[in-house]
Parts: C-alpha cells; structure tokens; sequence
C-alpha cells in the first residue's frame, strides 16, 4: 500500500473536483497528482529524506505525497525550530533535502518553499510507479516532548493507509464540502486532515498560522462546512466569536467541528455548543504514534450530555469517547495487567494504525500493544475517560488525583481565565496539587479563596496547596500546556 | 492464489483493478467476472472471458470482504465483472458512519 494509491483513486474518480485550496484558483485532484509525480521526479536524486521546515502551503501535499511515489520518508518540522535545533534534527535523517525559509549545512540542498513549488511545476513527471511495499516510511513526526526531549516517530505506509482506509469513505464528501486546516504539518492532525480529505473527496483549505480572527475570516469567505482544531484554539475563536457582538455574522456554513490534541475544558465546549447550536462537535483522541484517532466522542454524545439529567451521561461531555472500530483498547495497571472496569490505569490500544515506533526501536509488546503513557479509565458504557499522562497523575498519600478534574473546578470561577494543576513533593503526603491561574482581565481572588472554592466542589485531598496567579500559562507551539516548566515554579512556593 | 497485504491484481476480463488490505493465510481462488484475477504487471490470458453471470460490476472505492475468510480488497479502479471467491461473491464492506475527526 501508498499513500500515493489514495490520491491515484481519488484524481481516477473525480479528476476535476477541487481537493485544494480556494474556490477561485484551488487545484483539482487531477492536478494534484500531476503536481505529486513532478515532486516524486525532482525529489529522485535529492538524498533519503524530505524535510518540510515551512507553515502550509500548497506545496505541503504536494511534497507529502510526492515523497510517498518517489518511496522517501516525508519529514515535515517546526518551522520555527531554532537553527541548531534544526540542524541537529537534519543531522538525524541525512542524506536529505530541505524545503522551508531556513537553510542548513546538514542538508544536502536546501530550497525556499516556492522556489521547490517553480522546480516541481517545471520537472516532467515520474513514469515509475510507487512502491507498494507496507512497510516504506511513509511520514516522520517528532513527538511534542512535553515531557522530555521530541522524540522521532516511524509512521510506515502500512499505519496511514491503514487508518485512512479503517476510518473514511472514499468519496463520501459531497463536492460542495471544505475543510479548514490550521494545525501545522508536524503535528499528526495536519498530516492526517491531508489524507482523510484526499480520499474522502472533500476540499482542503490551508490557514498557514492561526489567528482566530482569520480563522473566522476564512470559515466565511470559503464557506468551510469542516475544521479540526486544538482546545486553546476554540477557546480563542469563542473569545473572538464573543468580541463581535450582536451583528456577528456567526459560521452558518460550519457543519462539523472536531477538537483534540490536548485536553478540552468542560466550560469551553459548553460554551461553544451554546454559541453554535447548528455544528456537530467531535471530540477525537489520539496519538502521533497511533497516526491520528483512536477514539471519537461524536455529536449525539455532545449533545445527549448537555441535555441529560443522567450524571453519568453528562459526565461524557469530558469523555474522549469510545474507541473506533478498528482499535482495540484495554486499561491496564503498572505491572501491565487489565484492571476492572472503571478503574484507572494506562491506556493501550492495538490496531493496524498503531505504529508505536521510535526512530529503530519499537515500543510494541509481542502481542501488538502499545501504552500510550495516558491515564484513564472506561465507564460501563464504555466511554473513556483521560486523567493526563501517566507521569502527571499526582499521587496523594496513595491516593491517585487527575490534575484536569481540578483544573476544570478552578475554571469554573468566574474570575478564572486558565489553570493548570501539577503534583509537587511534599514531606507528609508524599506529593499535593498545586495549580497556576491566569484570572480574568482585571480581576484577581486571594490564594484562601481559590482554595475555598475547590473545596466547594471537591474532596479536600484535591485543594491546591499553592496558588500562583501568572499572566500566561506556558504552552508550546500547538497548544499543549508545558507542565513541567510549572512544577519547580510551584515547589518553590512550598514550604512542606 | 496466495495473496499478499498491498499486492495489486486486475481483472482479465474488465477494468477491475483491487488492492489487498487483509489476506488469507490460506490459497483463495479469487476472480472476476468469473475469470482468475492475475497480477497488475501480468498480461492477462486473451482466451479468458467475463461470464455473464458474473457482471454486476466492481466499484471504485469499495472494499470487498469476507469476514469468514479473513479477505479484504480496495476497489483501485472499478469494471464490469463482479468479484468472487470461487463461486462466492464477496460483499462491499458498509459505511463505517463515523464522524469526521481530523
């Protein structure tokens, strides 16, 4: 299998439906594949691996499927890596070539995004045919790192095509769909909006960097009917959506609006239900190392928990959903055993997307399975529920506490924008919560009241035992919250 | 035939191009419009020809299955025969009716 395979059908059935970019001057998939070929013959003698090191642009699928017919691994980077970052990163995948603003001396040849997008157009294209080999690198994505160094991850032909085939209709879009992408091409969600668009037929609309402003500006003027986004990336486009006021034009043409890559706030996805009643909401959960979904929490669900009485059926609006059909997901302990329904421990999936593959070595047990160094838990229904990663879940005199059930109480106060919430060591519990807060603009409530008010609303176990107010929470580049920049902020204000 | 994961086949008697997703341990013997599909780079027998019983036609973009038989193929390219294990049409995998989450 190729990923080329996907774009080969898709440009065979429909050569001239629109897969990219404006409805005024976009590219049909006709043309798309034609582009594809020209880039898998100028990628031929450019070194083993392409490094895409630039926002989106219309060379991005271009060079992705380029890469898969020419059988080289589709690299794409921050672009906004420092330089010895940058080269340290090429000095990992030499021999390869390099598309992006930046040059480096790793590279073999480095060229700016649109002067690789003039030598494409003007080279005729492969007459090879793709590799069909399963087991071709395909993509590399290095991991966020939040928790430690990035960490390259092996995502081979066999994982995309796999979760492509295993979670979209060819051709289901009607024409008249489009979808907007504005997380960056490093990130697995940017790469699998490329695939899942391609084959299911529905147009790609690129928003190189994301303002919410633009991104609002764009849903209108292109009359998006699909968007995936991260949950501080909703949370700006409601705050922007607010800010207009009573002649907001809203988003009538949005239909559906995914959000993952991170940890939604209950208040936030309420809100934005309440603001666009007529979008379906899904809620996605997933990996780089699972290339892309594993479960889905779909718009039934969102909209049976808003309207239930059922504590447990309105508990799912903070559910991740359940797992899809073709992933297997178990809940296991640290010594790897499956634990009883409803009990927390580490979540593990299987399935043919699952790759679990860093640089040469995987972290596969025998039998297929993957931990995904996630906390959670399944309810009855089978709905999964996250607690954070498992090296964030704070251990209270042996008492396990989910840093995101306190963060959503903090949020909850009116006069609190953000928070974030870390376990740091402490002489008589071993380790206590401790939280970080943004409050509203000019607004500000005193340590005891933050904590009076977790009180209110939760076993004293989970009662911050320090209360830090800060302008911004740290984030990186697509949203995920840098906890560990917080922990020795946080433990010097302990005095256990 | 012993078929493989990624292996192209074609029809000899239509346009029917499949891809195999999930394959068998074991031989199959599969075909279309009633005659034995043959590798993509295979020049397909000119005696051969499509049974009539046998053309309802394959569609592009189906998967073809048989649960049983743990076989699963991509329609690459759709044509006029029908594909069948033996005697045994195989039947178009359904909708999987998920919600769109990239």
């Amino acid at each position: 299998m190729n990923l080329m395979m996907l774009l080969d059908m898709a440009a065979e059935a429909e050569p001239d439906r629109l897969a990219l970019g404006r409805r005024a001057d976009g590219l049909t998939y006709g043309r798309l594949k034609d582009l594809a070929g020209r880039a898998a013959a100028w990628l031929a003698d450019q070194g083993d691996n392409v490094i895409y090191g630039d926002v989106s642009t219309p060379t991005l699928p271009v060079l992705l499927f380029g890469s898969s017919w020419a059988g080289k691994p589709f690299v794409p980077v921050n672009f906004r890596l420092a330089v010895d970052r940058l080269e340290a990163l090429i000095a990992t995948q030499t021999p390869a070539v390099l598309v992006g603003p930046q040059s480096a001396q790793q590279a073999i040849s480095a060229h700016s995004t649109s002067s690789a997008a003039k030598a494409i157009a003007g080279t005729v294209s492969s007459d090879a045919d793709w590799s069909f080999d399963d087991e071709d690198v395909a993509i590399v994505l290095h991991t966020s790192g939040t928790s430690g160094a990035p960490k390259p991850v092996i995502l081979r032909q066999r994982h995309l095509v796999g979760y492509v085939l295993g979670s979209v209709d060819f051709l289901a879009a009607d024409p008249s769909e489009a979808t907007l992408v504005s997380v960056p091409p490093y990130h697995i969600a940017g790469m699998a909006a490329i695939l899942t668009a391609v084959f299911g037929g529905r147009r790609l609309v690129q928003l190189p960097v994301f303002e919410p402003t633009d991104w609002i500006a764009a849903v209108r003027e292109e009359s998006i009917t699909h968007a995936m986004v991260v949950p501080t990336m909703l949370a700006r486009i409601i705050d922007a959506l607010i800010a207009e006021g009573d002649s907001s034009a809203g988003l009538p043409t949005l239909r559906l609006l995914s959000y993952g890559g991170g940890r939604m706030p209950i208040p936030v996805i309420e809100q934005a239900m309440q603001l666009l009643p007529h979008v379906d909401f899904v809620n996605a959960y997933g990996l780089t190392e699972t290339s892309s979904s594993v479960s889905v929490l779909g718009p039934d669900d969102h909209r049976l928990a808003v309207s239930s009485d059922d504590p447990a059926v309105r508990a799912r609006l903070g559910s991740v959903g359940r797992p899809l059909p073709i992933i297997e997901l178990t809940i296991r302990d640290l010594d790897g055993r499956e634990v009883p329904q409803g009990e927390q421990g580490e979540v593990w999936v299987r399935g043919d997307q699952v790759s679990g593959e860093y640089g040469s070595r995987s972290s596969l047990d025998s039998a297929g399975w993957f931990a995904t160094k996630d906390a959670g838990y399944l309810d009855p229904d089978g709905y999964l529920f996250l607690a954070g990663r498992i090296d964030d879940v704070i251990v209270r005199g042996g008492e396990n506490l989910s840093p995101g059930e306190i963060e959503d109480v903090l949020i909850n106060h009116p006069s609190i924008k953000e928070a974030a919430v870390v376990g740091i060591a402490d002489v008589e519990w071993g380790e206590v919560p401790a939280c970080a807060v943004v409050f509203e603009a000019g607004e500000s409530v005193d340590t005891v009241d933050v904590q009076a008010w977790v009180a209110s609303h939760l076993r004293s176990a989970r009662v911050p035992a320090v209360v830090h107010p800060m302008d911004e929470l740290p984030y990186n580049d697509t949203g995920k919250l840098l906890r560990r920049e917080l922990k020795p902020i946080l433990q010097g204000l302990h005095r256990p | 035939m012993q078929l493989k994961p990624g292996s192209r086949l074609k029809s000899q008697v239509c346009d029917t191009q499949v891809v195999v997703v999930k394959a068998p341990k074991d031989d199959v013997d599969l075909r279309c419009g009633g005659a034995p599909m043959v590798d993509a780079a295979v020049t397909p027998d000119p005696s051969v020809s499509r049974d009539a019983d046998r053309s309802a036609g394959s569609l592009l973009g189906k998967r073809y299955a048989d649960e049983e038989l743990a076989i699963e193929l991509l329609c690459s390219k759709g044509g006029a025969g029908s594909l069948t294990i033996g005697d045994t049409g195989l039947g178009v995998k359904g909708a999987k009716a998920l919600p769109s989450s990239d």
